[in-house]
């Protein structure tokens, strides 16, 4: 079976002693219990291998055993104490917010939290966690969906929310420079006074912090017109896993001198050094914005929509988003949301952005005609004033909150050719039946990235034996990705290999090591278990 | 029942604007700021084409006042399903000291040229705050009014109008002809579909002078400054103490949903 072959580099001798175990889950449950460390550690004693234990093929998100490291003690805790007065959170009603992630999935064990306001506190703090060989989990806003953002044993935690300032901002070349722990939201207000915008939004911008972004290379609702953060971000101040700060807070738009370094830790969740800092290129804002919503009878016919889309819109084109009816009916139902239109299979979310209300009003109506009279689109309403377009864009931004009142939910973030993707919707539908509640799609279809969703009652092992491997080796078929812009995290670490060959995956860890020897930075995370073999 | 109905739209600065007064004081910044249809307004139109789609009126009519801009707002009425428009046209220095006063004038003018059953308007435009026009367009008409309706009902010739008042909700009937201003709670209204919004581009829009319906624009207000709320300061003078503090509280935004319109309507300008 494809699945076996794999993870022929898995320690295979785990799975029986794994099925003996039942409290062992993927990590995911609704209430958010630490069944998967605390199981984890349990077993650790009652098992014979000491080794072998964590993720096994049937479980490949579970954790790993926890690595040799140091443990806190008393005197750690002084020197954090000294360093940072009052920043250094021991109290456990206090730490359990930051131990667990936003999903409520997984749940860490960490009994220290550090709150650096400087680069240079960072710089402290990392350089005596390595010679103690303490493990550190950096930590921005915690609204990863992959569990990288939180502990899985007892790491320190590294949080970035006191390091909250703007440093400049140049408005002739829309360069902003600012601490890692800024709030997208806060950075976005900021600029918004200035007539400039944030190159990219997501929906967890109330909480994420910029250094995460960053960190993670989010990717989000602006990307068709920006971007990726690979291309906006102009430099990166970062410090490594033995306390040496890294200064690349290049602000210029081009510089060609050596290596592109700030590329290594931008999408490197946290594993090759803890960003401090970012420089970062922001557009203008936008004079005129108008969204459309749209219903289409089949993918085809999106598909059709987006091409003429970008034919007569163009320059103008901010973002192309899609949701079924199947999400639609999850929005009205638990978050009483209404359907502006008529009910359609699928719906669209278009946005245009431009410098000319007039100019683009034009553009958008002259679309909106050809696609209504050559029966692409069979309904859909427009919005030019700023509540209205809100009230529209949350049609599709809460998606995420409706699926977690649906019950237990399965996500996958997949990035396939852009005619494929609801194929797989389609696909998951077929193979799985009755035994899911709903499969829902979603997305950046513009950037050919799925959102799939699957809900059941509850956590349901047998579903997600259908699930996965499933869903990956499809994925895999297809050349696609298994992961688009959530990251690897805790989840999906071991799942690399179905979208990068092992050659790849060898240099990332020869990259670690040479990094972060002794593997303190976000252990357990991104590169997969067997990279230490 | 075939009823013609009038409804007012006002094109208003978005409820969403950070709204900047100029720097010499004389108004609020509009040149390149977004506008729209005042949302009272919004809720007028949706209660007529409800009441068109429940057969008791046969014709709406969008009517709007102001420059050429305001055409798009007749334009957004006729999408949500107003018939025609009529686009009294009203300009510079009229448009500036354009009022309740003048709009009542205009209204109650075109509301007997064409033989108008029943005005629906919003209770009070979101710029202005004023809650004026209604009432002073029943009166000009000597019609009866149902004024801050959260409820309207259609029965034989007379109208059946559930107001909210600060004790609570009143019902009241009221004999039609009638002016009928919408409350937030009135209704919540469609978005404009694009097959209707391709219609409305062929719907009439009919222009019309305030002079061709006798009426004189000339204002007896002068507006002596506009200042931002902060430098306010409270310059209401009152003789109670929570009643000015009340009053220092309110700001340029429209009345929030689950407050009854408070007696005073007054801010800092």
């Amino acid at each position: 079976m494809g699945m076996f072959q794999r993870f022929a580099r898995l320690p295979l001798k785990s799975t029986y002693i794994w099925s003996l175990c039942p409290q062992y889950s993927t990590g995911l449950t609704a209430a958010g219990r630490a069944l998967i460390v605390r199981s984890s550690q349990q077993i650790q004693h009652r098992c014979v291998h000491s080794r072998g234990l964590g993720a096994s093929p049937g479980n490949p998100g579970a954790a790993p055993p926890r690595l040799p490291f140091s443990r806190v003690t008393q005197e750690d805790l002084a020197f954090f104490r000294t360093l940072l007065p009052g920043r250094t959170i021991t109290d456990p009603d206090l730490l359990k917010s930051n131990n667990v992630d936003w999903l409520k999935t997984v749940e860490g064990n960490s009994e220290v939290l550090l709150r650096p306001k400087t680069t240079e506190e960072v710089s402290q703090i990392l350089r005596y966690c390595n010679e103690r060989n303490l493990a550190v989990c950096p930590q921005g806003g915690n609204t990863g969906l992959v569990g990288g953002s939180v502990p899985v044993f007892d790491e320190i935690i590294l949080s970035t929310a006191l390091m909250n300032q703007v440093i400049s901002f140049n408005n002739i070349s829309g360069i902003l420079t600012c601490q890692a722990g800024c709030v997208l939201e806060n950075l976005s207000n900021y600029l918004e006074e200035r007539d400039f915008i944030m190159p990219l939004d997501l929906g967890a911008k109330g909480s994420c912090h910029i250094g995460g972004n960053v960190s993670t290379n989010a990717g989000g609702l602006r990307l068709l017109r920006y971007g990726s953060l690979r291309g906006t971000v102009l430099g990166l101040e970062v410090v490594l896993a033995d306390g040496r700060a890294l200064n690349c807070l290049a602000t210029l738009r081009k510089d060609n001198t050596g290596y592109d370094l700030k590329q290594l830790f931008i999408g490197s969740e946290g594993t090759l050094g803890v960003v401090t800092a970012v420089s970062i290129l922001c557009p203008r804002k936008p004079k005129a914005v108008n969204v459309a919503f749209l219903g289409c009878s089949s993918f085809q016919q999106l598909l059709e929509t987006f091409q003429c889309c970008r034919g007569m819109l163009g320059e103008i084109l901010s973002a192309f988003e899609f949701l079924d009816a199947s999400c639609m009916s999850l929005l009205e139902k638990h978050l009483k949301l209404t359907n502006p239109i008529t009910e359609s299979p699928f719906y669209i979310v278009i946005e245009t952005a431009g410098s000319n209300a007039t100019h683009d009003e034009e553009k958008l109506h002259k679309f909106l005609e050809e696609v209504m009279t050559s029966s692409l689109v069979n309904d859909g309403t427009v919005a030019t004033e700023a509540t209205k377009i809100k009230a529209l864009w949350s049609l599709r931004e809460r998606v995420t909150e409706a699926l977690t009142h649906d019950g237990y939910t399965y996500k996958y973030d997949i990035s396939l050719p852009v005619e494929k993707i609801y194929d797989l919707v389609q696909d998951m539908r077929g193979h799985l039946g009755d035994m899911a509640k709903n499969v829902v799609g979603y997305g950046h279809v513009g950037d050919g990235n799925l959102h799939l969703n699957i809900t059941s009652p509850s956590k349901d092992p047998t579903l997600l034996a259908a699930i996965e491997p499933y869903v990956y080796n499809w994925t895999s078929e297809w050349k696609g990705s298994i992961s688009a812009e959530h990251g690897l995290g805790l989840k999906k670490r071991n799942y690399i290999y179905y979208s990068k060959p092992s050659e790849a995956v060898a240099l990332m860890g020869s990259i670690k090591a040479m990094l972060d020897p002794k593997g303190i930075l976000n252990p357990y995370k991104t590169l997969p278990d067997n990279i230490h073999e | 029942m075939s009823a013609r109905v009038l409804v007012g739209v006002k094109r208003v600065i978005d409820y969403a604007v950070k709204i900047r007064v100029k720097p010499d004081h004389t108004g609020v910044v509009t040149d390149g700021v977004k506008h729209s249809m005042n949302p009272f307004c919004e809720i007028a139109v949706e209660e007529a084409v409800k009441l068109k789609e429940k057969k008791f009126v046969k014709e709406v009519v969008a009517v709007s006042c102001g420059p050429q801009q305001v055409q798009e707002t007749i334009r957004t009425a006729l999408a949500m399903g107003a018939d025609r428009g009529i686009h009294v046209e009203v300009s510079g220095k009229d448009y500036e000291t354009l009022g309740p006063l003048q709009v009542s004038k205009i209204l109650a003018a075109l509301a007997k040229k064409e033989q108008a059953d029943l005005i629906i308007l919003g209770k009070q435009a979101i710029d202005d705050d004023c809650n004026q026009t209604g009432q002073m367009t029943a009166a000009l008409l000597d019609w009866p009014q149902g004024t801050f309706a959260s409820e309207v009902n259609i029965e034989a010739d007379m109208l059946k109008v559930v107001r909210e008042v600060d004790g609570g909700l009143e019902t009241i009937k009221i004999k039609l002809p009638a002016v009928v201003t919408a409350d937030l709670r009135l209704n919540t209204p469609r978005y404009a579909t694009l097959p209707n919004i391709m219609k409305a581009k062929k719907k009439k829009i009919a222009n019309v002078k305030p002079a061709d319906l006798g009426v004189d624009m000339s204002s007896r207000l002068e507006v002596l400054k506009n200042i931002e709320e902060a430098d306010a300061g409270g310059a209401v003078q009152t003789n109670t103490e929570g009643l000015s503090s009340l009053v220092m509280e309110q700001t340029l935004r429209p009345v929030k949903s689950g407050s009854a319109p408070s007696p005073i309507q007054t801010r800092p300008m």
